[in-house]
């Protein structure tokens, strides 16, 4: 058994917990190191996978977006989001947004996967063989033409250890920042969101947590403002301890808090930040 | 230009699922469907470039139960001009779907292939990109916004870290994200008026395409519970507990 890890970014490390429970030896290839459009990457892990029995990379943006590619080239069913290795063939992973977990078990022979990092610990990735992509030829289908970086000097959400999210009560960008920055600066924390929150321009897209965003699961998750839908559920209900602040006692994200505290953010959020 | 929309039948997003007691799966009897939201958000896109004069015809494809004629006439509904119903029952994947989606195309071929990026039963979030890879074709998943000109899309991106912009050769795949577009409410006439528009029925065997699942499904479970805890009386009281009792703060 020999397991290509796809290396890419802070949660490689996760990733990899649940490449060496497949049992053998990894080698990680760095995305950073690839050509980083979906066709000739896709073609590059191609011709590295007949070596590989499996093909392991943490569920970031750049592997959503590849490894299904990867996987149709090589006639397989891609296993996404995987929180548990039962073993080299069978997989637990969530779906429903998290509400029913279903136990797979792979019948292609060779096994390509995403992982679901805040599911796994992360396990130190000094040791791994890093491999040299090999050459490859872009074949052309798309161009790259801009890229614009949310700039931030908060902790990167998917592996910070506190997060506060904002929901829609906000109300606007400058409260939204106003109140919380603070707060999540206090706590060096990351700053995460509602879909709603996003939608309405208080943060940006690659804030949003939920079943179609971002999972977290931090130590601390502190909810502002956020009523608790189940796509929102989905991506923070496995954090270890849950903060709710909302003026609705009857809010859902009370039902998952362990600490909940009804008022009104404009408020509480002030006075929390300063008593830390 | 001819655009080819995928769309799903799918669990209400606004319905909780529960899991069956024998395990085998989830409850889907007496459970309100609706399609797919982020091919709701696809269908839409088709239909505004058909509005700005970009393209001329929109085929919806379902491949699913009999009942999935109710999705398709949705998208009928919203504005697209006619739909294929790939008649499947039991589980089918997204290999095997791109497999069908990939046929269709062969014999439609059109000039942009429009998905959702993640279909919220099985939440896989695979089949455009597979899609893309049997075609031979760009692929740009997660769309913020879609621009037609030259033969090309300019595609934004929503990925982790912000926002990336690319350029592809048409014919391409593009996944939808939600913040594309608001999906319009179909209207009264336009409903009637989609019960007349042409439904072609047919099966996967006629495209020679195998849906057999590659992947068993040995269980199905709730995930555990969570209790709710206790409601704090005041800030004091929170940080004071979140210190001493969670031990989450210095
Ligand atoms: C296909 C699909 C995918 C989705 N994916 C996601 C996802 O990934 N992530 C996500 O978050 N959502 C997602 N959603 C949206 C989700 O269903 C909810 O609409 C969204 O999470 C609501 O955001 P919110 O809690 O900020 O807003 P609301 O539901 O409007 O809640 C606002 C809350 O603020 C409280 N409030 C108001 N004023 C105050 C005040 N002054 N002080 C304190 N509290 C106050 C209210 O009581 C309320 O509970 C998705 C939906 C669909 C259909």
């Amino acid at each position: 058994m020999t397991t290509l890890l796809l290396a890419d970014g802070e949660t490689t490390a996760h990733a990899l917990t649940a490449a060496l429970k497949l049992g053998g030896e990894v080698h990680m290839l760095r995305l950073a190191d690839c050509p980083p459009l979906a066709e000739p990457l896709a073609d590059l892990i191609v011709a590295l996978a007949p070596a590989y029995d499996a093909i392991v990379a943490p569920a970031t943006s750049t592997a959503k977006n590849v490894l299904p590619r990867v996987a149709a080239l090589l006639d397989v069913m891609q296993v996404s989001e995987v929180i548990e290795v039962v073993s080299p063939d069978i997989f637990r992973r969530p779906t429903y947004a998290g509400n029913a977990i279903e136990t797979v078990q792979s019948g292609d022979g060779r096994k390509v996967i995403t992982v679901r990092a805040s599911a796994f610990a992360a396990t130190q990735l000094d040791g791994i063989a890093v491999i040299a992509p090999p050459p490859s030829a872009d074949p052309g289908l798309s161009r790259f033409v801009s890229e614009a970086a949310e700039k931030s000097d908060r902790p990167e959400l998917g592996s910070a250890k506190i997060v506060v999210s904002g929901g829609r009560a906000f109300g606007s960008k400058e409260q939204f920042d106003a109140l919380l920055v603070p707060l999540a600066a206090k706590l060096n924390a990351a700053i995460g969101a509602s879909r709603a929150a996003v939608d309405a321009g208080y943060a940006a897209n690659d804030l949003q947590v939920g079943q179609t965003g971002k999972i977290v699961a931090p130590d601390l998750y502190i909810a502002v403002g956020i009523s608790g839908a189940i796509q929102h559920l989905a991506g923070m209900k496995e954090s270890k301890v849950i903060v709710a602040i909302n003026s609705d006692p009857s809010a859902p994200i009370f039902g998952v808090a362990d600490f909940g505290l009804v008022g009104d953010l404009f408020t509480i959020v002030p006075e929390l930040t300063e008593k830390l | 230009m001819k655009i080819l929309v995928a769309v799903k039948r799918v669990v209400d997003a606004n319905f909780r699922v529960r899991v069956k007691s024998d395990g085998s799966g989830v409850e889907l009897d007496n459970v309100k469907m609706s399609m797919n939201p982020f091919d709701e958000i696809a269908v839409e896109e088709a239909v505004r470039l058909k509005e700005k004069g970009i393209a001329t015809e929109i085929v919806a494809v379902s491949i699913g139960p009999a009942k999935a004629e109710d999705t398709l006439r949705q998208a009928l509904a919203m504005g697209a001009d006619r739909a294929i119903l790939v008649v499947h029952d039991g589980r089918a994947e997204p290999l095997g779907i791109a497999k069908t989606l990939a046929a269709i195309a062969r014999a439609e071929a059109p000039d942009l292939l429009l998905l959702g990026k993640q279909a919220i039963d099985d939440d896989s979030n695979q089949t455009g990109q597979m899609l893309a890879a049997l075609l031979g074709r760009g692929q740009a998943t997660f769309a913020s916004k879609i621009e037609i000109a030259n033969g090309n899309a300019t595609v934004a991106r929503e990925v982790d870290g912000g926002q990336q912009t690319l350029e592809l050769t048409l014919p391409a795949v593009v996944t939808v994200d939600l913040r594309l577009n608001t999906p319009r409410f179909a209207s009264l006439p336009n409903i009637i008026k989609a019960r007349a528009k042409p439904l072609t029925k047919t099966t996967p065997a006629e495209f020679g395409v195998d849906l057999a699942p590659r992947l068993t499904v040995l269980k199905v479970e709730e995930p555990p519970v969570r209790q709710a805890g206790v409601i704090v009386g005041s800030v004091t009281e929170l940080v004071d507990k979140l210190r001493n009792q969670a031990r989450v703060l210095p």
